[in-house]
């Protein structure tokens, strides 16, 4: 009997707020068929937001690959003056609004700030532009692949690679044939997160992107700008290709989630 | 030699692991670090494979001085507890780490891990991973892969301690009949006694980061420098206040010069031994004899006895002044 | 370990790779410089820039700052809202968690999966998914819209996983037959989850919550949509922080941002002492 309930209360919870919405708006997408939703996302503004989208994402996927993987061996495997603090900022990402990290990203790289200014008189232009992009979602995506990495890399320990060392492999050697094998699984886990962080970023970009249509406008800004165009369909079906992106990182990270135990 | 061990010190933190340790390991021999746990027998073994630093003291290995030298270019292999299998190659792949890594001939390498597989009887399971063997098989395969490279030392850590008593038992055997054939110097850290005894050539008993005493198996349970040792290797009880094995106890019918009295409280047999406790002036104290000696003795609760030990063995150093 | 052997006792235990045995120090020595740079040019410079901006007119201008009508009331909706949101999350995060580790019943690995959506769907997404079942052209025709129950409802979708991905994993550790034992001892189940199963999920329901607090108290994209940003009215913090960016108020924006980087790091903070807790509890 309190089974029954505690069962009909929980998924009558999650079906209201999450399932029937998510449903409602796949449906709306394609209610007068496959050729709007088509039409929508073909337009030139969406492909080139679209387009940017993916390339701010790779860039703050390599970029963070590359931290994550270089704090996680630290936080892992050295003992020195300051983990504890990379250990406690590395996490710091995760406190701040978005929109906050859009404002501190202009109050040092705006063209009328000192560093931003700078850079701005030598021709490099970041805020309002794709490098300032691709610092916010570097930002807000920074501590995902390192917490992914940093219990793997405890889990496995350091005998496996002690044991390539005392076997004359040197340390470059031994983290690319032993350490990186091992942790294979849960890098690709942490790099699809950091994907997916990557892409659906919203309002960091907002405020560092300026968002310029057909310059430097993503996907997210794009379903904003149609929505308060009162174009519900180009709303939809931008967040429709957005959420299949999601679920799809979700799938694949439900896939790889048992392998890190094996 | 070929290792050379000097007033070496390590601490971690608070903690004092070894404690101005000096030590001569002769080639060729097969030696045990035995001593409790948290004595500091592994961390010298890591320290002469290059895996911790000393805070003080110097690593000489083949002759040459490797205090300072990364393990990659000491030239030993180190057998871990847990084997430290590489989890994603398979078994050849394993062995044959160390000798791509000198960008070893293919063929070389081919024939080199084929020749250890066989030597460690597992060249059936050359094509499997590390985890379709079992922790006998995954063992050997570790002590393959540190033999590969020709290593001038050979560090076992544990080697049989996460494997469950039989397979340690047929290990050890196979262990010794290994070194026989392949000569290597060896060291082993050990806990157990038993296993020194049985492998090793010397016994270096290593104690809260001391050196307690270093020589063969027979010197150190014979002649040990102290009780520790002597209660170390080996069973021993309490008569007149000096450690005795009970074994080498005397249980006689009659008093004489050299005996004391002794009222027998419980007679258990474990097979062939039989063990006898006995109480000595409110003291206990136990005495293990055959039972052929039992029988003749016909020992039974409450019945009078007279202990005297044995005279062919020693007592530690100082036992002879108090005795 | 399955042998009573450990090299050297626990306390005193070697760091994992100590020190003395780097692999190369100009190696060492990079990584770290690296890291330093990349979480300084990033992170910390920006972070530090915000914190600065907003005193630089001294204490009293943060305070003018801080206590205009506008940021007040956006600063006091957004903590109540997330206070709100996070005790919402403690009950059903709990339940959700419950019927996923100790109930079975058809789709139930697809419900599991989908929990973790919040996190994976972009906020505007979420926001606007909401509108499509809360806005004004609710299929079931009631709107939230633009009130301050919209706030709550989007800030509930975007913190859903935290309590229940903090819980499960407590909960299926749980040793089962505590709680047989304690029907054995003839409580009810009722009296067995209450007294045996909720003290044990406590510290991982308490930390769940004070993630979904960290996060709903920054919470922007989702709002952005279905609130109507409705100044003293569905405002929520981020989004007025946004406003005063967009208007040139940039001491503004960064006042209120320090105030809500505080709020968030003694909310992860407390996470972190509730996690240190739980360890210690075993």
């Amino acid at each position: 009997m309190g089974r029954w309930i505690a069962r009909v209360i929980a998924l009558a919870y999650l079906l209201l707020l999450l399932v029937v919405p998510v449903g409602i708006v796949f449906f709306r997408t394609f209610r007068n068929g496959f050729s709007p939703f088509w039409d929508a996302v073909t337009t030139s503004q969406a492909e080139h937001a679209f387009r940017v989208t993916v390339e701010v994402a790779l860039f703050a996927v390599v970029g963070n690959t590359l931290f994550g993987l270089v704090a996680a061996v630290l936080l892992a495997r050295h003992r020195f003056p300051g983990r504890g603090a990379l250990n406690a900022l590395i996490d710091l990402p995760l406190a701040v609004s978005p929109v906050v990290v859009g404002l501190a990203l202009i109050l040092v790289y705006g063209r009328f700030e000192p560093i931003g200014g700078f850079l701005d008189d030598h021709g490099v232009k970041i805020i309002f532009s794709l490098p300032g992009m691709v610092l916010a979602t570097i930002f807000v995506s920074l501590p995902l692949l390192a917490r992914e990495l940093v219990p793997v890399l405890q889990e496995i320990g350091v005998e496996q690679e002690q044991a390539a060392w005392t076997l004359g492999a040197s340390g470059l050697q031994t983290f690319r044939r032993i350490t990186l094998p091992a942790i294979r699984w849960a890098l690709a886990y942490g790099v699809i997160l950091t994907l997916a962080r990557a892409l659906g970023e919203f309002g960091a970009v907002a405020v560092v992107s300026g968002g310029l249509v057909g310059k430097t406008q993503t996907l997210t800004l794009y379903v904003q700008q149609e929505f308060q165009n009162f174009d519900p369909i180009g709303a939809y079906s931008a967040s429709f290709v957005l959420a299949v992106i999601a679920i799809a990182a979700l799938i694949v990270i439900n896939v790889l989630r048992p392998k890190e135990h094996s | 030699m070929a290792i050379s061990v000097r007033g070496v010190s390590k601490r971690f933190g608070e903690f004092v692991a070894l404690d101005d340790v000096s030590l001569e390991i002769p080639s060729g021999a097969l030696t045990a670090l035995l001593g409790p746990s948290g004595g500091g027998k592994s961390t010298l073994l890591r320290i002469i494979a290059g895996l911790e630093k000393p805070d003080a003291g110097t690593v000489e290995i083949a002759g040459t001085d490797a205090t300072s030298l990364p393990p990659q270019r000491r030239n030993v292999g180190f057998v871990f507890q847990h084997y430290a299998a590489f989890k994603h190659m398979t078994v050849f792949k394993n062995i044959a780490f160390g000798l791509e890594i000198r960008k070893r001939p293919k063929d070389e390498v081919r024939k080199k891990v084929n020749e250890l597989l066989e030597l460690v009887h597992i060249e059936k399971f050359s094509d499997r991973l590390p985890a379709e063997l079992s922790g006998g098989q995954r063992q050997r395969m570790a002590l393959a892969r540190a033999l590969a490279v020709e290593p001038e030392v050979l560090l076992l850590d544990e080697p049989f301690g996460a494997l469950d008593a039989q397979v340690r038992k047929e290990l050890r055997a196979w262990l010794r009949r290994l070194h026989d054939e392949v000569h290597v110097t060896t060291v082993f850290v050990t806990h157990d006694q038993e296993e020194a005894m049985e492998v090793a050539d010397t016994i270096a008993l290593i104690s809260a980061g001391r050196l307690e005493q270093v020589g063969t198996p027979d010197e150190l349970y014979d002649h040990p420098a102290n009780d520790f040792v002597m209660s170390f290797l080996g069973p021993v009880t309490t008569l007149s206040g000096d450690l005795v094995r009970p074994h080498d106890l005397e249980l006689r019918p009659t008093a004489g010069t050299d005996t004391t009295e002794a009222t027998v409280v419980r007679v258990m047999r474990l097979g062939f031994e039989v063990r006898v406790e006995l109480l000595v002036d409110g003291h206990d104290l136990w005495a293990q004899v055959t039972r052929e000696t039992a029988r003749d003795l016909d020992l039974e609760p409450g019945r009078i006895i007279h202990v005297a030990r044995a005279t062919r063995r020693q007592q530690p150093d100082h036992a002879g002044t108090t005795g | 370990m399955t042998q009573l052997d450990a090299p050297v006792p626990i306390a005193h235990r070697p760091a994992p790779a100590s020190r003395s045995v780097r692999r190369s120090p100009s190696g060492f020595g990079l990584s770290v410089g690296f890291v330093t740079i990349y979480l300084s040019l990033i992170v910390l410079i920006p972070l530090g820039a915000v914190v600065s901006r907003s005193n630089n007119h001294g204490l009293s201008g943060f305070w003018h700052q801080v206590t205009a009508p506008d940021a007040l009331s956006a600063l006091r909706l957004t903590v109540v809202a997330a206070a709100l949101v996070s005790a919402i999350n403690a009950v059903m995060g709990t339940l959700i968690a419950w019927i996923l580790v100790r109930d079975r019943f058809p789709g139930q690995r697809v419900i599991d999966a989908l929990i973790d959506l919040p996190f994976a769907l972009p906020t505007i997404v979420a926001g606007l998914v909401l509108l499509a079942l809360y806005g004004p052209n609710s299929a079931i025709h009631v709107s939230f819209a633009y009130t301050r129950p919209a706030v709550v409802i989007a800030l509930l979708f975007v913190t859903l996983p935290f309590v229940v991905r903090s819980v499960q994993p407590v909960l299926m550790e749980l040793d089962q037959e505590m709680e047989e034992a304690a029907k054995s001892l003839g409580a009810s189940p009722f009296t067995t989850f209450r007294r045996v199963v909720l003290p044990n999920l406590v510290p991982a329901i308490l930390a769940g919550t004070a993630l979904s607090f960290a996060r709903a108290i920054s919470e922007f994209g989702s709002t952005v949509l279905i609130t109507g940003n409705i100044p003293n009215k569905t405002e929520v913090a981020a989004v007025h922080i946004y406003s005063q960016i967009q208007s040139d108020n940039v001491a503004g924006a960064a006042a209120l941002s320090t105030v809500l980087l505080l709020v968030a790091l003694v909310a992860l903070v407390a996470f972190n002492l509730i996690q240190r807790w739980a360890t210690r509890r075993g």
